[in-house]
């Protein structure tokens, strides 16, 4: 049965080398587009403004001076205090918000659990600006709930840490309505059976099961807080945090060695948060096997109503200060004349970009959504699909995942000094729309990048054997079958990424110029100019947009199950 | 394999030379050849991770191995990528295109051959047909049954009409019913095409009625290649003995050629023995080798035993024989006709033999498993 010949015998000595196929090469030469790609929009500019804060304003080596300097100077070192306060404070108190609410929705049998998921998600649609603007019609100086104060200013943490409880609430409350979703029911039926008492039940099964969805979205708020930008410069007064410390640095004292150093102590935390996140996700292990039988709620009227009463409240407080923004972006002239009026939406009269400063931020928002799509979705399939090639490829998706660790406003600073260095052949960007486009899909690349991966590593792992067999090119295999049925998450990546753009600051804060400015911006230059009712109008407008394009998104993915039932096994 | 030796020589169709496949320290499959005629029927059996998939993977191009060469068709294969190798292949999961009709899914290879459209319509109806689905074309695979899905995948694997047919534990996500009748069906369907196949599975039953030979490996190697009645009948190792049907496994020490001590008997045996006298050896003997019917007291391998156990399994019963009146120590597979006659029970005391010529003796100690 067995051949041995001396042929034989060396060639088994020596290692095999398969040949590529044209499909390889081309896999691979996506592969290192993909990092050339990140390479230049991302590791680059980090590199540029880590080696600017080691420089003086001349550019010249000055090792860690900077650095001393920022931290012997208590008015700049105060910030990191301050930004770790309200970054503890926001997620101490949003997150047991947001776990009830999840639990209510996930695991009660209440009533208007649609409307209550609804009403706690439209804050994503909104820039962060919009509840600071909604206190400071409420609380603020001419606010007419000024007196329930108490004197205190809504000016400062207060302010800070409300408006940030309700700009992460929907983004925590998305992680744990995932990490509630999904329950093993025999698993309470067996503690049922041992007699274990509810509160038992609770604390040994319900969040074990939910764990690494608490911390999840603990370090999420955590990130969110500390890198915002908007609320603290809206609400903030004169409490300074990181975040604000970098614009005064930059912008305001033309520092940008000092704006560099700052940015570099924004990034540690982000980062910090970020690889803990990553090792304590590495440790989950699969809770649900593949016979779980899912938790169906029972009725239970203690609870439920318990539960009811409590969404309500949550959901009226969120309805109020995404009502009252609405409400004073009508207002002729708050609190004198409560008269209604479309005045404050003729924005050309507050600011010299008028709706043209809407219309980049739509233009913005739907470059963005169709290139940052295309790549994302392109580069995840790379990685996910091509076969060994395993160093170029932990490489690229180390690069995929770092952004999520890279706050808007550090990354924005980076692209200043990286496009506009002198002799950057690429520098012709600056000023442009497409540094805003490139800006805002590299900061949105992570999210965007681990949702096509979720999709693909659904699809059945031989079908590119499959295709390789039949001698069908990979690209052809893509277009037929991956993409078509990754269709959910492409047109998700691609929500995703609109309403990002359209509601950032502080990615973009600093690369508009006269003609791509902004509407987030506008918001914000027009609250500094006292032109808050027309801020609050700009959101409004903001919010409206996201929303449209969000329900449109809804119908189609509808449509588009109803279309493909067929093949979709439920 | 005498009588096999006077035919012309046949030759080989696939030639796998010394292959190796190290995944880090773990080796998949160790020096590995084998060959393969054309039109055979051939099964990879063996437990999970004795690197069947991988042998198969390496056949297919999906898997490079470490070093060693394949040949098909007198072609040297052994670094082409997958596209460039002539073989279909069917996944255990089907890896069917969801979003595609099933005569869309069958006809994938085709379209990309700048088939005329009319033609390819022909080639799938024909191909639809022969696997018994001829109306199946215009639905979804997740409209078929598992057995019909992956009769599509089977249509959609010899669509460009391969030279090796691949097929890697296409049976094991069906139900058992589903997994007997596709047994026939596949069968059938090999001997109507003659093409060469290598079905790689863990279900020593499917590979005893599917295949020509039957290659068993474990831990990279190859235990032993032969067909079904040679795998069965007179299997080359404990290993292979003990993996394909049921078989008592005995500590024995040899007390000199043709003879074995086992506890405190001697047994004859026929196969000549290598070990020396005193050295451990295995003696093998399936349950229905075991004689109860007309045994001689005084005939050689005969002693007497006791019932301790009986499990009913329809046709036949499985007893547990103790020697010394406590646990089992040796299975026999009786007929039911045999437990009426003889009217067997549990307790009670009998003699039987174990001829000599169906005990098969390895050398070492049987491993505990």
């Amino acid at each position: 049965m067995t051949v041995t010949s001396a042929a034989s015998a060396v060639s088994a000595m020596a290692p095999t080398k398969r040949r590529l196929d044209r499909d390889d090469w081309l896999m691979r030469g996506g592969i290192c587009l993909m990092i050339g790609w990140l390479g230049l929009t991302l590791i680059l500019p980090l590199w540029w403004l880590l080696s600017k804060s080691f420089q003086n304003n001349q550019g010249a080596f000055v090792g860690l001076a900077n650095y001393i300097e920022y931290f012997s100077t208590p008015a700049l070192f105060a910030s990191v205090w301050n930004s770790l306060f309200i970054a503890f404070l926001s997620t101490a108190i949003v997150l047991p918000l947001a776990f009830v609410y999840a639990y209510a929705l996930q695991r009660s049998c209440m009533r208007w659990k649609g409307l209550f998921q609804a009403l706690a998600l439209i804050p994503i649609l909104a820039p962060s600006l919009l509840p600071a603007i909604s206190l400071i019609y409420l609380f603020g100086n001419q606010g007419f709930l000024k007196d329930w104060m108490f004197g205190v200013e809504i000016y400062g943490p207060v302010g800070i840490v409300i408006s940030q409880v309700f700009y992460c609430f929907p983004h925590a409350l998305m992680i744990l309505l995932a990490a509630l979703s999904m329950a093993d029911s025999r698993l309470y039926e067996a503690a049922d059976a041992l007699g274990a008492s509810k509160t038992r039940v609770f604390f040994t099964v319900t969040l074990p099961g939910a764990k690494y969805g608490v911390i999840s979205a603990g370090f999420v708020i955590f990130t969110l807080v500390m890198t915002d930008f908007g609320i603290a410069k809206v609400i903030g007064g004169r409490f300074n945090v990181l975040a604000t410390d970098i614009f005064k640095q930059v912008i305001g004292q033309q520092n940008f060695e000092m704006g560099a150093v700052v940015g570099f102590v924004l990034l540690i935390p982000a980062v910090v948060a970020f690889m803990a996140d990553r090792i304590i996700q590495g440790r989950q292990v699969a809770l649900l096997s593949a016979r779980a039988v899912p938790l169906v709620p029972k009725p239970d009227s203690g609870r439920d109503n318990g539960l009811f009463i409590f969404c309500a409240v949550v959901g009226f407080l969120i309805f109020v200060l995404l009502a009252m923004a609405v409400w004073a972006s009508f207002v002729s002239r708050w609190p004198y004349n409560l008269a209604l009026t479309l005045k404050n939406y003729n924005f050309g009269e507050f600011d010299s970009n008028g709706w043209s400063a809407y219309f980049n931020s739509v233009e913005l928002a739907a470059w963005t959504a169709v290139i940052g799509t295309a790549i994302i979705f392109v580069g995840a399939y790379l990685l996910e699909k091509t076969r060994s090639f395993g160093a170029a490829r932990a490489i690229a998706q180390f690069m995929a995942m770092l952004p999520m660790a890279v706050p808007g406003l550090v990354l924005g600073l980076a692209y200043i000094f990286f496009f506009n260095a002198k002799g950057n052949p690429f520098g012709f960007i600056y000023a442009t729309m497409a540094i805003l486009v490139i800006n805002s899909l590299t900061h949105f690349y992570t999210v965007s990048h681990l949702t096509a991966t979720t999709a693909l590593k659904q699809l059945d792992h031989e079908f590119e054997a499959v295709s390789s067999s039949l001698k069908v090119s990979l690209l052809r295999t893509m277009a037929r079958v991956s993409v078509p049925v990754c269709l959910p998450a492409v047109l998700d990546i691609s929500i995703y990424l609109f309403v990002n753009a359209m509601t950032t600051v502080s990615a973009v804060i600093f690369l508009y110029s006269t003609e791509t400015k902004l509407a987030a911006v506008t918001i914000i230059n027009m609250d500094e100019s006292g032109f808050t009712a027309a801020a609050a109008a700009m959101a409004v407008a903001i919010v409206a947009t996201s929303a449209t394009v969000k329900i449109a998104h809804l119908l189609i993915t509808r449509r588009l199950e109803r279309r493909t039932q067929a093949w979709r096994q439920r | 394999m005498q009588e096999k030796d006077a035919q012309p020589p046949r030759h080989p169709y696939l030639r796998i030379e010394n292959l190796t496949k190290q995944f880090g320290s773990f080796w998949a499959l160790k020096e590995l050849s084998l060959e393969v005629f054309p039109g055979e029927f051939v099964c990879f059996l063996g437990p999970s991770g004795c690197g069947k998939t991988t042998l198969l993977r390496a056949i297919a191009g999906l898997e490079t191995q470490t070093s060693g060469r394949i040949f098909q068709a007198d072609r040297e294969i052994s670094n082409l990528p997958a596209s460039q190798r002539d073989f279909g292949i069917v996944f255990q999961s089907y890896a069917l295109f969801p979003n595609l009709t099933v005569a869309d899914n069958v006809g994938y290879g085709l379209v990309s051959r700048r088939m005329a459209r009319v033609e390819i319509a022909t080639r799938v109806a024909d191909l639809l047909r022969l696997v018994g689905l001829p109306d199946s074309g215009p639905k979804y695979p997740a409209q078929l049954s598992g057995g019909m899905q992956q009769r599509v995948a089977l249509a959609r694997a010899l669509a460009l009409s391969p030279g090796l047919l691949l097929l890697d534990e296409p049976l094991s996500a069906l139900d058992a019913r589903v997994r007997a009748y596709l047994r026939q069906e596949i069968r059938h369907l090999h001997k109507r095409l003659g093409v060469t196949t290598i079905m790689v599975t863990h279900d020593q039953e499917e590979a005893l009625t599917m295949a020509d030979r039957i290659v068993v490996m474990n831990h990279g190697v190859i235990e032993q290649v032969g067909t079904p009645m040679e795998i069965y009948r007179e299997p080359a190792s404990a290993f292979v003995a003990d993996f394909v049907g049921k078989t008592n496994l005995l500590a024995g020490i040899v007390v000199k050629p043709g003879l074995v001590r086992y506890g405190a008997m001697n047994l004859s045996c026929d196969l000549d023995i290598r070990p020396g006298p005193g050295s451990e050896v295995t003696l093998a003997i399936r349950p229905e080798d075991v004689v109860v019917r007309n045994v001689d007291a005084n005939a050689e391998n005969t002693f007497a035993v006791r019932v301790a156990e009986m499990e009913f399994l329809g046709s036949f019963c499985r007893v547990g024989l103790s020697l010394d009146g406590g646990k089992p120590a040796l299975l026999a597979d009786f007929s039911i006709n045999t437990v009426r006659d003889l009217s067997i029970s549990e307790g009670m005391d009998m003699l039987v033999g174990l001829p000599a010529e169906r005990i098969r003796v390895f050398p070492g100690a049987p491993q505990s498993s």
